[in-house]
């Protein structure tokens, strides 16, 4: 993308034009979540102004639209990820509900005591967490794959946790600590010639690369719609059709059912029966606006922007004695953790506040991850397409300045 | 000095800076400045665990007046450390308990203290009022 070009797109991001302490602002944590543009953030006044109403259920005008407009963006979302029918997206709060509604759902159908789990060292804790709680209700065994210095997954070491008692397997895309793009391509294969399915926890994913479900042949992939541009509190669930019909309902309620009587109740079709309750219509409708918006500019190029943006910061953090870069991975996200020897995270953090400047520092829940690598966290910056060289060159020069407070 | 006059000379010094960069060098300062603690004292009943940083914290007891001696692996927070033990540290435990910090806020470190930072600090000044009360209950 050239600089006109990335101009324009910060145009569309009033956030950007915000002050910190005086200071032009400078966003490096879209890896906790995205800044907005201008078009989500009208879709969803646009959506409350002009189509709000109850759905699925009202007979009159308004009632239809804001219907037609929740199942147009559950479209939009499948064609997003390449699904191949609508019915297979379920619209939930975001990534940790997604993983809580298959842990727990999956879990109910096809898990029993001595099966197990298998879920990998670099996870964030919302895909570790509702599979330890799986795991302790059926007790079950969870099985973790290792992960190597340079922040890869050890395949072999994976291929060889699959046995006959593999129930499910589920792993990050994309690691949110260390940027690591994982072969899930591979890793599906491999549980697939074992019969095992698998889900992909696509948070760290959706942003920065395009995801192909039917390509990959996952079973289930996630994502949050705040990491994507969209808003926060919607969030997709893709499942094979043949798994979402083969699991119980998450929640009980309206919207859900087909018919109640206190003798015994009938549950929807997909995608519905596991959509319980009023669902986020307008959520739904604005994170459509945001995967129209990103696909309007294209996931390749943003891929090969942003990867321009973190080979470029790599390069010049190494300006910086004694800096080390925290996973390494030969295929890398946008995602660069850092730490520099005998400097704790949060100093480095609260200072680069003061100058305007957003990172994360800390153990980014995942903590298993830091205890891979024996660190109690890292300062990540993470970037996003709207960022550019001259932030990076800013961010260079502030850290030598805290580094040089701090030493 | 009482506790009130120890959070103004604070206030004061602080006040000097204009640059948000100074004062963080000054309370950097401070933090490079405090006596450290030996490791027999960094005990995990001493330790006071946050999300992002550790504290630890110890305090003894001595003519009627509370000591308090601490440490922390973020400097930044030993800076914090150091002004919160030179404003509390030896005073009799009714003093601590009835002290209002408003230095914290004057000199603009609320965002340090406030629950969601979970850098150990807010633990920190609960354990030290803690200690307090438990010195005082000792006394009675």
């Amino acid at each position: 993308m050239n600089k006109e070009e990335i101009e324009h797109i910060r145009a569309d991001f009033p956030i950007l034009n915000e002050k910190i302490y005086n200071k032009d602002l400078i966003y490096f944590d879209n890896a906790a979540t995205t800044q907005k543009p201008r078009c989500v953030v009208e879709k969803i006044e646009y959506a409350y102004f002009h189509l709000n109403a109850n759905i699925h259920r009202g007979v009159h005008y308004l009632s239809l639209k804001a219907t037609e407009a929740h199942e147009a963006a559950r479209l939009i979302a499948a064609k997003f990820l390449h699904a191949e029918k609508k019915e297979e997206i379920v619209f939930t709060r975001g990534t940790t509900e997604s993983i809580n509604l298959v842990a727990f759902s999956f879990g109910e159908a096809f898990c029993s005591a001595g099966d197990e789990v298998v879920i990998s060292a670099m996870e964030h804790h919302s895909n570790i967490v509702p599979w330890q709680m799986l795991c302790e209700r059926k007790a079950m065994k969870l099985r973790v794959i290792p992960v190597s210095e340079n922040g890869e997954l050890d395949m072999t070491a994976y291929s060889s946790l699959l046995n006959k008692k593999t129930r499910i397997v589920s792993v990050t895309h994309v690691s949110n600590v260390l940027g690591s793009i994982n072969p899930v391509k591979e890793i599906i294969q491999i549980a697939h010639e074992k019969n095992i399915p698998v889900l992909i926890d696509g948070a760290q994913a959706v942003p920065h690369l395009a995801v192909d479900v039917q390509e990959l042949d996952a079973d289930f992939y996630v994502f949050s719609g705040h990491k994507i541009y969209g808003p926060t509190g919607i969030g997709v669930l893709y499942g094979k059709e043949k798994w979402l019909n083969a699991i119980p309902p998450y929640q009980g309620g309206g919207e859900m059912i087909s018919t109640v009587t206190f003798e015994k109740t009938t549950y929807s079709e997909l995608p519905f029966k596991f959509e319980a309750g009023t669902p986020d219509y307008v959520g739904s409708t604005a994170l459509a606006e945001a995967l129209r918006y990103v696909d309007q500019i294209g996931l390749d190029k943003i891929a090969a922007y942003e990867n321009e943006l973190l080979r470029y910061a790599e390069q010049r953090l190494k300006e910086i004695e004694n800096i080390h870069i925290i996973g390494t991975a030969k295929n890398k996200s946008s995602v660069l953790s850092f730490l520099v020897d005998g400097i704790h995270p949060y100093d480095i953090g609260m200072l680069l506040d003061k100058l305007g400047i957003a990172v994360r520092t800390g153990h980014h829940c995942a903590q298993p991850i830091m205890d891979v690598y024996g660190i109690p966290g890292t300062v990540r910056a993470s970037f996003a397409f709207y960022n550019t060289k001259e932030e990076i060159d800013r961010f260079t020069e502030a850290l030598k300045k805290v580094v040089n407070m701090l030493k | 000095m009482t506790i009130n006059e120890l959070q103004d000379e604070m206030i004061e010094q602080f006040s000097q800076f204009d640059d948000w960069m100074d004062k963080y060098a000054l309370l950097i300062d401070m933090g490079n400045s405090l006596e450290p603690l030996e490791n027999e004292y960094k005990t995990p009943q001493n330790l006071i665990e946050g999300c992002q940083s550790r504290v630890w914290l110890d305090a003894q007891m001595k003519d009627g007046k509370i000591y308090f001696r601490g440490d922390s692996d973020a400097v930044l927070v030993k800076g914090i450390v150091y002004l919160l033990i030179h404003v509390l540290s030896g005073h009799t435990p009714d003093e601590i308990l009835n002290a209002d910090l408003y230095c914290i806020d004057k000199i603009g470190l609320r965002e340090h203290l406030s629950p969601t930072r979970s850098n150990g600090l807010v633990a920190m000044l609960k354990q030290m009022k803690m200690y307090a009360l438990a010195f005082k209950s000792k006394q009675e």
